[in-house]
């Protein structure tokens, strides 16, 4: 088993330094107070700074803890800025499928709509922006359920509820799917929340390779699909492409 | 087959940016680099113009590289750029006698007052369309003849030319001092108080008006036309359009018919209403401007209302007061709360411009009670946006005689939900954004395809708009009067609070 790493051990050390000071602190007097050489202490205070625990005062270059901290647990990232960083690449991912895209977050065990671009075909659609949908029953919920552990043990044992006959219910059954989501790193339902509908997602990473949300394409089976039931891999393409982009955009450097 | 594109030159106030669509007018590739903004006394704002030459060498290959496409498969280059921003350089040697003196420089307000003073200077108006307002070329190139010993003689010898921005490039593009073109279009001709709108020609009296030698002027073109082919650069491809920046959105939106309008929601906001083919002469505070001409057809005209702080206002919010940490949080803050609890913010920075065009105007903030929160506050910054919005819609509806139906809208407030719900709510109709938000850059592809005969006509363009997502009114028609009566009562208490000078 392996031993406790010592850059956390010191990053939380300089957390509770500057939350114990009064006032800002200087990059020297973190150093000498923790008994650190000046270099390790600045190479770990930029680290802390990049995640947003600790902010740099612009004109004395002090540090204080980052407003980050604060709301650490409720948001991560604030869904109007993933819309704003995601609208390009949303717009140019239903220009290449043809079908309509949504960009889902949790909100209290149901996905958040927080964006929505019509399919191009300018038939009257309206926009879902703000209306909630079951996690188990979207390609959405089941990307975020697949990736947030807290999210997916809020569902409970008891059987889920059923949208159509293909709706998983079963927990177990549930586990199983979202395990070969995240072995695979996209998620698709058909006609699991209504007949005659599929749709395709996949995860958006933030800093660290934290899943902030979820973008996909939804739409008739029929499109979603090929011949033999199973999702399109050229749409699987472009909606993975597209959430990497975004995911990219917001310093998910590995993905 | 091999695969055809076009590329669209965006020269901006703050970068260049090149970006390669193909037919269907989807992105392919984009690429782009900031130019330094150099600000050597309060008030003036220059660009280096060799350093935003430079970065085009350095961008557009790069473009053509990052779709993965050779240059022969780059069947023609279109130009959006700033409008008003003036350049004079040396015709022989191709170096540029001092920066460019930038759209939002006000160095000129004392020439123009001067200006305004003579009594024939109601008469630029009615040739340009255009207040006479240090917005525009012309008395930037005045003030470059006054402050620079011997420039006169030289212009008038044709040993300097003038241009803005898209003059330039196309210039360099074209062999620079090695046979260069010197032309402009008539978007841009229409933003320097110097060309007469009807005839689209520059003007004898406006150019005596001015004193402007009319040897160092670019030749006017319509915006759709092969121009020449470039010689540097994209060797061999034709270049196909220029278009002043809103009006490449315009056209970009594909506002074809009169009666078609689009707003680019930015920094500042401006919108533009398709008048046809006769200039409609504002009595509500709006400019006349040429909205884009095709080859040899008729010039298509438009009113505009620029906006002078809309995204200004909530980058302040930001910035200025730290209320939120980045622009869109605005929106998350504006929904802590039902309503705007009865504040209103005039964002009235640096005087209003249309449709008051008040300069001595200063920001305002009324309705304050121990009750407003920032949650108010952030809702009335939103507000603020689509009140202005309002204001300019009713003028241009009055000028026009016709009633907007919908509004097309682009540019990076549209991200925002709450604000584009509330400018349909406030405005009574839908607000539409379309599938491509780069419509600047789309706009001068469109435009430079059309030239080459890569998209065959208009209606080919509309085909290629698509709705990417639409805001229905939904306000209770009291409601919206009383808040509209509460709003331009705000904007009352924002005139008249800077002294005039002594």
């Amino acid at each position: 088993m392996p031993g406790p790493v010592q850059s956390i051990q010191r990053g939380a050390a300089i957390l509770r330094l500057l939350a114990r000071s009064s006032g800002r602190l200087g990059v020297g007097e973190i150093a000498t107070s923790l008994g650190l050489p000046r270099g390790t202490a600045h190479g770990l205070l930029r680290t802390l700074q990049l995640v947003g625990f600790v902010e740099q005062d612009d004109a004395t270059g002090k540090y204080q803890l980052g407003a980050t901290l604060l709301h650490l647990g409720t948001s991560y990232l604030d869904v109007n800025e993933l819309r704003s960083r995601a609208i390009n690449w949303a717009d140019a991912l239903a220009a290449r499928s043809g079908e309509s895209v949504k960009i889902g977050t949790v909100l209290d065990g149901q996905v958040l709509v927080v964006h929505h671009v019509f399919r191009p075909d300018d038939t009257l659609q309206t926009l879902d922006v703000g209306s909630l949908m079951p996690m188990h029953a979207t390609a959405l919920g089941k990307v975020l359920l697949a990736f947030d552990a807290g999210a997916s043990a809020a569902l409970g044992n008891g059987p889920l509820d059923a949208y159509t006959r293909r709706t998983i219910v079963a927990t177990r059954e549930l586990a199983r799917a979202l395990a070969s989501i995240r072995e695979v790193g996209w998620a698709a339902q058909v006609e699991e929340m209504t007949v005659g509908e599929a749709g395709i997602a996949a995860p958006i990473r933030g800093h660290g390779g934290l899943v902030v949300g979820a973008m996909g394409v939804s739409g008739a089976v029929e499109r979603i699909c090929d011949a033999r039931g199973q999702p399109n891999t050229a749409l699987v393409t472009f909606v993975r492409d597209a959430a990497r982009a975004v995911s990219r955009d917001l310093g998910a450097s590995r993905w | 087959m091999v695969m055809r594109y076009v590329m669209s030159i965006d020269q901006g106030t703050t970068s260049t940016r090149c970006i390669i669509f193909d037919q269907q007018g989807r992105l392919v590739s984009v690429t782009q680099r900031e130019h330094r903004q150099h600000f050597p006394r309060p008030g003036w704002v220059e660009h280096d113009a060799v350093e935003i030459w430079r970065n085009l060498e350095r961008i557009a290959p790069q473009a053509i590289k990052q779709a993965g496409i050779g240059l022969d498969q780059i069947t023609a280059i279109g130009i959006a750029n700033q409008r008003e921003t003036t350049l004079l350089w040396d015709r022989r040697t191709g170096v540029p006698l001092r920066r460019a003196i930038v759209w939002q420089d006000t160095r000129t307000t004392s020439l123009v007052d001067d200006l305004a003073a003579r009594p024939e200077s109601s008469m630029v108006q009615k040739r340009s369309g255009l207040p006479l307002a240090t917005y525009f070329s012309a008395p930037r190139i005045r003030w470059l003849l006054d402050n620079t010993p011997g420039l006169r003689e030289r212009a008038e010898r044709g040993e300097v030319l003038f241009g803005t921005m898209e003059s330039w490039l196309i210039w360099n593009l074209t062999g620079g001092p090695n046979g260069g073109l010197h032309l402009t279009d008539v978007t841009n001709a229409s933003r320097t108080l110097l060309m007469d709108l009807a005839t689209l020609e520059w003007d004898a009296d406006l150019l005596d008006f001015f004193g402007v030698p009319r040897a160092m002027l670019p030749q006017i073109r319509p915006s759709t036309e092969t121009y020449g082919v470039a010689s540097r650069v994209l060797p061999g491809v034709r270049i196909g359009a220029a278009l002043g920046d809103q009006q490449a959105a315009l056209f970009g939106q594909t506002c074809f018919a009169p009666g078609e309008a689009k707003c680019t929601y930015g920094t500042g906001s401006f919108l533009l209403l398709n008048t046809g083919n006769e200039p409609v002469r504002s009595s509500h505070g709006l400019l006349t401007t040429v909205g884009y001409q095709v080859g040899d057809q008729p010039a298509m005209y438009a009113l505009e209302g620029p906006i002078a702080v809309t995204g200004a206002l909530v980058q302040w919010f930001r910035d200025g007061l730290g209320l939120i940490n980045s622009a869109p949080e605005i929106e998350t803050l504006a929904r802590t709360v039902e309503d705007n609890g009865g504040c209103y913010i005039v964002p009235a920075f640096a005087g209003l411009f249309a449709p008051h065009w008040r300069s001595e105007a200063r920001g305002v903030i009324v309705g304050l009670t121990s009750y407003i929160t920032k949650g108010h506050l952030a809702r009335a910054v939103l507000e603020a946006t689509a009140w202005q919005t309002r204001q300019v819609v009713d003028a241009m509806n009055a000028d026009s005689g016709l009633a907007m139906r919908t509004l097309k809208v682009d540019g990076g407030m549209t991200a925002d939900n709450l604000l584009m719900q509330n400018i349909a709510d406030v405005l009574d109709v839908p607000v539409v954004r379309p599938m491509v938000a780069e419509t600047v850059s789309l706009g001068a592809a469109y435009a430079a395809g059309l030239a080459v005969g890569y998209w065959p006509d208009l209606e080919g363009l509309r085909r290629n708009w698509h709705r990417a997502a639409q805001w229905l009114p939904n306000m209770d028609p009291e409601r919206r009067e009383a808040e509209y009566d509460n709003w331009c009562r705000a904007v009352e208490r924002s005139f008249g609070w800077m002294k005039p000078r002594d």
